[in-house]
């Protein structure tokens, strides 16, 4: 058998020199060819997922855009107190700068950038930046400071310096504070933001999938149950049920939500004839959408464990506590129960990592009130232009997932993996 | 009626007719809500829902006119196209690179072999905004954003998890004494491992090869991060249908995809059979 041919020569110390060196040469070939046999995937996985996340993972803590744009303004604003207005001289240099930035229409990355320090800047650095693009070469050099105040009289603040300095350093934890609603005062203490936005949203995330995982539970089991109780035939006539929502694309079974839950849709329909409601309910874009698509997408990841556990329970222990008298219910709870518990906890962290990280159902019928911390990621990365916060908040997700998986590899072995 | 043993009391009874209803009933929740297009998608009329002229099963409030749009339609078409193309490449990607790899895998000889096999599986557990969000920093700087081959390695990574478990299952069933009886019957090495590894671990490649596809035919969000216009496949298409303006097209063209996961389902279960039958452990 192959345990056999497979065991590494642990007696080599016992043999003649000669033949402890051949074997050792052996296995070190051996080795060698079993690594070469993996080498093109390593390196393909490597260059297209590992790098990808490496570079994702830096970037949330590396920003050079502000450096580059505005070198020298940085580098005389560093022996500045940050107190009172900057010196004249680091005025005119940035007044320089700002012209260079305006010819060349970069001035408004500038005010992107640091507007995320200060709100309400970007309106300055632009409206500056423009008063500033026909300005004299020789009178910018001289009075540059002069002509900056005139443009805008904010320049006179020395909030709006320390904006542009804090934006000027190339790393930075400042968006992992961001992504927690933390900021950092003057004196350099962490403390909480006012509005709490993204700790909310990792609770709301985290609660709904805990939702998620109880509500496929509850309809997982008996369902699993019953098939693993059944003749093959029959377990394995059910299991296409279980398999075709599986096998079926995500975006259809988005989309057949979206045909039962609309305002004139088959639910609201069903409920009116039926006189229930009068009035249609609203239950597209919401969390209870969100909530129900989700369970319904993720019901195959919970049963499919949990089926091929009970399957190996030998049905006998159930009958002998019951012929022996126990109840259903204790007998259920004292053996059938912590016996399943492979299963159940397999079907339950796979559904709950699952859905920390979903993105497309929540973003079709979720509305507002049902997003998930995924379309906050997509929407820095889409619309607000803030890669840098997307990448932080990635991040900590990524964190989450992997502390997640490394419970489920501990409890269940990722390897137990197994597909229909 | 079935009968029961003699302790079960009439609790036992109504407890097993109980359970029987409610898997029925979470069946029905789970297959319900995707048949219920099917129907929808013969729509006569621009809607989501059933019209009264279609309840009342009259003929004219079916039509084929959703069907013909999606044949006709240039925007799906193309995504139709893309799909496949993006589709097989990934799979064929995964597939080669993924089965070369198991076989290293499985060796007992394989250094490294807890570490590398999380890592190969990494793209399965990392959820996908988060690798659309990597991708796409780090693709740009290839260049590779907005063009069929970045769509198709970043699909072949997200492929790969799939091949290497189903492979690297069949290899763990393959008994290693065929592979020595063919050697002392006087075959080569190679020789054995076409005639003989080959066709043994296929349906495990096979179907390692269809998860694949399936996975990149059902990708979205790399493809709305990284895809340009000219690389939109049916899901990115049904996605902004979804969001933009909802008809019925995308009704049909979920329609056509159920029929396809039935075929897939169909084909896995005849692999499934023909693996355990050439091993010798199935029924």
């Amino acid at each position: 058998m192959a345990e056999i041919t497979a065991a590494p020569p642990r007696a080599a110390r016992r043999l003649a020199p000669e033949d402890a060196r051949n074997a050792a040469r052996e296995v070190r070939a051996q080795r060698l060819r079993a690594f070469l046999f993996v080498t093109p995937l390593l390196a393909f996985i490597l260059f297209a997922f590992v790098a990808p996340i490496a570079s994702m993972l830096f970037r949330s803590a590396y920003n050079p855009t502000v450096a580059d744009l505005v070198p020298a303004t940085l580098e005389a604003l560093e022996d500045w107190d940050g107190e009172a207005r900057p010196p004249d001289a680091v005025l005119t240099r940035f007044a320089v700068d700002l012209k260079r930035l305006a010819e060349e229409r970069t001035s408004g990355q500038l005010a992107e950038e640091v507007n995320r320090y200060l709100p309400g800047t970007s309106s300055v650095v632009k409206s500056t930046a423009r008063s500033l693009r026909r300005a004299d070469d020789a009178a910018l050099a001289e009075g540059g400071a002069n002509l900056l105040l005139e443009a805008d009289d904010a320049w006179g603040e020395p909030g709006i310096w320390r904006a542009l300095r804090k934006s000027g350093q190339v790393y930075t934890a400042s968006y992992y504070l961001t992504a927690l609603d933390l900021e950092m005062t003057r004196d350099g203490t962490i403390q909480p933001r006012d509005t709490q936005i993204y700790l909310k949203l990792y609770g709301k995330t985290l609660w709904m999938a805990l939702i998620i995982t109880v509500l496929t539970l509850v309809l997982g089991y008996p369902l699993a149950f019953h098939m693993a109780h059944s003749s093959t035939a029959h377990a394995n006539f059910l299991m296409v049920f279980v398999l075709l929502p599986f096998w079926t694309s995500l975006l259809v079974r988005t989309t057949s939500w979206i045909a039962l839950l609309q305002t004139n849709g088959v639910v609201n329909s069903t409920l009116i004839t039926l006189g229930l409601t009068r009035d249609p309910l609203e239950l597209l874009y919401t969390q209870f959408a969100t909530i129900i698509a989700m369970t319904h997408i993720l019901l195959p990841f919970m049963v499919l464990p949990l089926y091929s556990v009970m399957r190996g329970i030998d049905p006998s222990y159930m009958r002998a506590a019951m012929s022996l008298g126990s109840r259903p219910i204790p007998a259920f709870l004292r053996i059938y129960l912590p016996m399943s518990l492979p299963g159940l906890s397999a079907g339950a962290l796979l559904v709950f990592i699952i859905s920390v990280g979903y993105y497309i159902t929540p973003a079709l019928v979720g509305g507002t009130d049902g997003q998930m911390i995924s379309n906050i990621i997509a929407f820095h990365m889409q619309q607000s232009n803030n890669w840098e916060l997307a990448a932080a908040l990635g991040s900590l997700l990524l964190f989450l997932i992997v502390a997640l998986y490394w419970l489920y590899d501990r409890f269940v072995g990722a390897g137990n993996i197994k597909f229909g | 009626m079935r009968r029961f043993p003699e302790y079960f009391t009439i609790w036992h009874i109504a407890g097993h007719y109980g359970l029987r209803l409610v898997a029925w009933l979470v069946l029905a929740f789970l297959i319900l809500p995707i048949l219920v297009i099917v129907p929808l998608s013969f729509n006569a009329e621009p809607f989501f829902t059933f019209t009264p002229g279609m309840l009342a099963l009259e003929p004219e409030a079916y039509s084929l006119r959703w069907y013909q749009e999606v044949a006709t339609d240039q925007r799906w078409t193309l995504a139709i196209r893309n799909s496949f193309l993006i589709g097989i490449a990934a799979a064929l990607l995964a597939t080669l690179l993924g089965t070369v790899a198991a076989v290293g895998l499985a060796s007992p000889w394989m250094p490294f072999k807890r570490l590398i096999t999380a890592l190969l599986l990494s793209p399965m557990i990392v959820p996908l905004i988060i690798i659309a969000a990597g991708m796409f920093f780090f693709y740009t700087s290839f260049g590779l954003v907005g063009t069929y081959l970045g769509l198709i390695i970043a699909h072949a990574a997200l492929g790969v998890p799939f091949v290497i478990i189903t492979v690297t299952a069949t290899l763990a069933g393959f008994d290693r004494s065929l592979f020595n009886a063919g050697l002392s019957l006087g075959a080569s090495p190679v020789k054995v491992f076409w005639d003989v590894v080959i066709p043994l671990i296929r349906p495990g490649v096979i179907s390692g090869g269809l998860f694949a596809f399936v996975t990149s035919f059902d990708e979205v969000v790399l493809v709305l991060f990284l895809a340009g216009p000219e690389q939109r496949t049916i899901p990115r298409q049904m996605f902004s249908g979804l969001r933009e303006q909802i008809n019925p097209t995308i009704l049909a063209v979920a329609t056509l995809l159920v029929v396809l996961s039935i075929a897939l389902l169909l084909t896995l279960e005849v692999l499934r059979r023909r693996s355990e039958r050439l091993r010798g452990t199935g029924a």
